[in-house]
This record gives structure tokens, sequence and C-alpha cells, in this order.
């Protein structure tokens, strides 16, 4: 049915798209938790960073990246050095790019569930003996959970569909670099691949509607999680 | 003793409270909202820092600004029940109860499980869901999960205020008992004067983030010049002592007071059981000769021990029947003048009413 080719892109995308949530979604976590429950000088700055990649044009975040992880960038010349890593035209290169891009959204569905939890619970817990690490993870967490799963989702379907910040960082290599979107580009730019790129679309439009109604299904059991 | 001096800022709000109590039974900071009850109760829990104090309770000091010592909520090793419960809604009544039980430290398990669920009626519950649960059943799970935590001390912040009135008296009652039950000092935040003379043995009478008068609740009751407690229109003396006598046939109990007696609707418990009875100032009539023909029952020789004006233009009248027990009347101007009430007059006061500390809170009963 689908070709080598297009099987590889697919296989990309998926751990584009995994790896991407698996770094960022801890990371997008701590700043939500930072941003829903402490008052610190920077806050201001840290929100508009982290929300500065749904602003800035993809290939600008891309470049970004490059500048600071490519070979010749300040923490990419690090990895060059002390671990032998690149970061540019990888795999891993693409879940980064994917990930900065994905971070804001996974940022905003956390900091909405933390925000939406009574902090009377954690007074509560306080004084019941529970010190700040076991606070947050019998109580702030567990109630947190559905807006951290609907985090990773949509997360992960931002990063499936990244196009502009990807192509800068990473290039589109295929089977390494090129994900759904990359490969439908490739696919236009080639005479005859119109075939191609249309079961591509159809691939990727499939992939949406079930992070979509996967969303959504978590979404009601949220609600319904924060109502009890 | 609890010993408790903080001065803190909560924007334009400004608390100076010093107090000390003894440790032991239950204190009531009573007040109108806005005096600050809660900010005390969230400075000795430690979720707020004072700006300048020494907060001591028992062998332990919680804190003190100037040797920068402030001990975290965390390690107070309190039983804090809040006005909303405050269950953890993704566990179940048995997680919820126990949380503070597995997080408990070195301290000895002298609060039994088993003993609380049976106190607190709760035994059939630890299945459910907090969801589930009435506001009753979740307010007693709060206390149980408080009394599990073997806290050194009871913080209440107005357990029973989101509450319907049959539950209020229901839980008002269950609080009584646990203090003594299990031995533990409660601290106690209401406004309510039903609350305040159904639990109080010490009282601190809180206004504007001052300290009106603090001391043993039954000084603290009758004094007319506590402007917080005068000016209010239920403003009145809690009378204890003992039942001298029982007569259900005519619906009536016997009290002693000193040489005299004062009846009020019947109530059970045993001859000697000493109880409490709330007398509203405004149910007092003061008289200078012992009527005759009259219906009211209660007529007590009394004299004067000091007159203090209230704001409102009336004249409290604090009247000593013994020792031990006082009354508070109000009276008028004009009768202060016509009557030549002063310090030391032998007067008879004529009890229209008695409200009696029964389970209804102090739900007036009259008698006349």
């Amino acid at each position: 049915m689908l070709t080598p080719a297009e099987w590889q892109a697919v296989g990309a995308s998926l751990v584009v798209g995994s790896r991407a949530v698996a770094v960022g979604l801890p990371l997008a976590l701590g700043a939500a938790w930072l941003l829903a429950r402490k008052r610190f000088p920077g806050r201001a700055l840290l929100d508009a960073f982290v929300h500065a990649p749904l602003v800035l044009p993809p290939v600008v975040v891309g470049y970004a990246l490059l500048l600071v992880f490519g070979v010749q960038g300040p923490i990419g010349h690090w990895l060059d050095a002390t671990f032998g890593t690149r970061l540019v035209f990888t795999s891993a290169g693409a879940s980064l790019a994917a990930g900065v891009m994905a971070f804001p959204m996974m940022v905003r569905a956390m900091r909405l569930a933390l925000e939406g939890i009574d902090p009377g619970l954690e007074l509560a817990a306080r004084s019941l003996g529970a010190r700040a690490f076991d606070r947050f993870f019998t109580i702030t967490l567990p109630l947190a959970l559905p807006g951290i799963v609907a985090a990773a989702i949509v997360g992960f379907a931002a990063c499936l569909g990244e196009f502009g910040a990807v192509i800068t960082f990473a290039a589109n290599i295929p089977g390494e670099t090129q994900t759904l979107p990359l490969a439908i580009y490739g696919a236009l730019q080639t005479p005859g691949g119109e075939q191609t790129a249309l079961t591509l679309a159809l691939i990727s439009l499939g992939v949406a509607i079930v992070a979509l109604i996967a969303a959504e299904i978590l979404g009601r059991w949220a609600r319904r999680w924060a109502a009890r | 003793m609890i010993d408790f001096d903080a001065r803190a800022a909560l924007g334009s709000f400004h608390l100076d409270v010093t107090f000390r109590v003894p440790e032991a039974g239950t204190t009531v900071l009573f007040g109108p909202s806005g005096a600050g009850k809660t900010t005390v109760l969230a400075l000795l829990a430690g979720a707020m820092k004072a700006r300048s104090g020494r907060i001591e309770v028992g062998s332990s000091v919680f804190v003190d600004t100037a040797r920068d010592h402030f001990v975290p909520l965390e390690r107070r090793r309190l039983g804090w029940v809040f006005q909303d419960g405050r269950l953890f809604p993704h566990l179940t009544v048995a997680q919820n109860l126990t949380y503070g039980l597995k997080r408990r430290r070195e301290e000895p398990i002298r609060v039994d499980e088993g003993r609380v669920l049976e106190v607190l009626g709760i035994g059939g519950l630890l299945d459910r869901w907090p969801r589930d649960l009435s506001g009753g059943e979740r307010q007693r799970i709060a206390i149980g999960r408080a009394l599990l935590a073997q806290p050194r001390l009871l913080l209440m912040d107005e357990p029973l205020a989101s509450l319907d009135v049959p539950r209020k008296r229901e839980i008002l009652e269950l609080l009584a008992s646990i203090g003594i039950e299990f031995a533990i000092p409660i601290v106690y935040v209401t406004h309510s004067l039903a609350e305040l003379v159904r639990l109080a043995d010490h009282v601190v009478l809180l206004d504007r983030g001052r300290v009106l008068a603090h001391g043993p609740a039954n000084d603290l009751l009758g004094r007319s010049d506590t402007p917080l407690l005068a000016a209010r229109g239920d403003a009145g003396a809690i009378i204890e002592a003992p039942i001298a006598a029982q007569r259900p046939e005519r619906g009536t109990t016997v009290l002693t007071l000193g040489a005299q007696q004062l009846q009020i609707p019947y109530l059970g418990g045993g001859v000697g059981h000493r109880v409490r009875v709330h007398i509203i100032a405004n149910d007092v009539i003061v008289a200078t000769e012992r009527p005759r023909a009259i219906s009211v029952r209660n007529v007590l020789s009394a004299s004067v021990s000091r007159l203090s004006a209230r704001e409102d233009g009336a004249v409290n009248v604090e009247l000593a029947l013994s020792d031990e027990h006082r009354l508070l009347a109000t009276v008028t101007q004009e009768a202060v003048r016509e009557l030549k009430l002063a310090p030391g007059l032998p007067v008879f006061a004529l009890l229209k009413s008695v409200a009696i500390d029964a389970p209804a809170g102090s739900r007036l009963l009259e008698i006349s």
C-alpha cells in the first residue's frame, strides 16, 4: 500500500514527535508550574520567551536554533567538543526544532490545569506533614493529570505538523529528518509525485483526526475529573 | 500555654495581636468578619509569616522573628480543619483519612484509627469518593483526617460555616466531644455566639486586627466592658452551674447558683452534672423590690457590681448573683436614674427566658 519511502516518512514523524514530547513535556511542566504558581523576578521574561515560538515565523526559530545549537553555536560547539554529538541535520535535531515549536502549546495546556487546582488542597497537604516533593507528586501532579495528557497529545500533533523550523534546522533528509510535511513538500517538488503527496496528506489527516478525537475524549474525562 | 504575639500586614489590614491562653481545652477566636481571626490562625499554622513576633505552643517555639526562627507548616504537627473541608478529590475517603497518618514522623500514635471512625461515625464511608459525600460527611472526614495526623494542636476555621442547620448541630456536638475524647487542644475560629458558648474554655475576642479581651470563657462572656459582646443584641452572660434537680413532669431542670436556684427548660443529664446557660441581657429585668404576683418564675437576688453605657444609649448593668455567678441586664438611662442603680445596690433580677446550652446550640427557650 505504502512505498518504503512513505513508511520512512511516517516512521520519522512518529520518532521525531514522540522524542520531542518525551523530553519537552517535563520541561514544559516545569515552566507551567513556575508560571502558574511562582512570583519571581523575570517571570514576565520567561513567559515571553516560552511563548515566542507561537508568534515568530518558524523559519526564524529554526535559524535561531542554528545559531545556538549549530556546530559554530555556543551549545552546539560544546556538545560537539564534549560528546561528539551534532544536532543539525539529525533526527534528534528535528525533535529539538519540533519540540521548541510545540513547547508553548504544551505549557499553556498544563498551566491552565495547574491554575485550576485549589491551592487550598496543597495547604491542607502541608498541614498534614507533606513536604514540597511529596505534595507535588501526591496532590498537584495527579490533579493536573488531565491537563498533562492533553498537553502531550497537543504537543505530539504539533510536532507532526511542524515544517519551517525542522527544515531550517535539520534539513530534509529521508529516513532521518524527513517528517510527513517535509515529505509532502518534497513529493510536490518532484515531477509525478502528486500521488505520493496525496497519500501522505491523507495519512496526516488521519493522524490529526485521531489526535483531535483523543484530545476531545480526554478533555471530557478531565472535566469530569475536575468537577468531582 | 499558647503564647501568641505577632504583627502582620495584609495590604491595608494591620494585625497586632498578643494573647496567652492555656493549651488544654478549646480556645475560641471570636469576632466579626474582618477582625483578623483567620489571619491569626494562618500565623499560628505557619501559612503566613509575621512581620515581627513570637509564637509558642507548649514547649515548641514556632516563630521568633528576633532570632529569625520559623518552623514551616509541615513540621508544626497541626491538624487544620477548613471551612470547606478540602478533601483531596482524587483520593478515596480511606486514603484521605490516612494521608497525614502516613506522614507522621517519630511521634507516637495517640489517636487510634478505630476510635476515630467510631466517634465520627464514618466507618461505612471508607470506600467512597469525596464527591459522593454530603457536606456533613465531608466535614467529618476532614476532622478525622486532621485527628489521625496525630496533631499536638487542632486548628478549626469556621468548620460549620458551610453546613445547613441540622448538620451544624450534629457536628457541633461532635466537636464538643472530640477535644475531650482525644485530649487534643483546639483553637477554633468563629463568629457564631452559639458555637462560642458551646465550645469555648478560653476566648480571644478580636476586632479590626486587635485583641479586645482574652481569658476564660466564663469570666469573659459575662463582662459588660467588652464592647464587641456588649453591643450585640444577644449580649449576655454565661452561667455554668450544676443540676440540682430534674422535674420532667413540669418540664424544668433546676440549677444551683450559690444559695439560689435557677429554673431552666427541661434538659437531660444527671443531678450534679454541670451545664452552661446563656442569659441574654435584654431578657433580664431589674427590680429594686421583690415583685409579687408575677408570671416570671426566676427571680434572683443580686447586687449591682458595675454600670456601663452602651453605644446605642442603653446601659449594661452587671449583677453579681454570688461570688461565682454574674448576670448582665440591659436597661435604659431613665431606669438607672429612677431606680438609682449604683454599684453595691441590692436588686432582684427577673429572667424572662434562659437559653440553654442544648444540642440545638443556644436557641432561646421561653420559660416565663
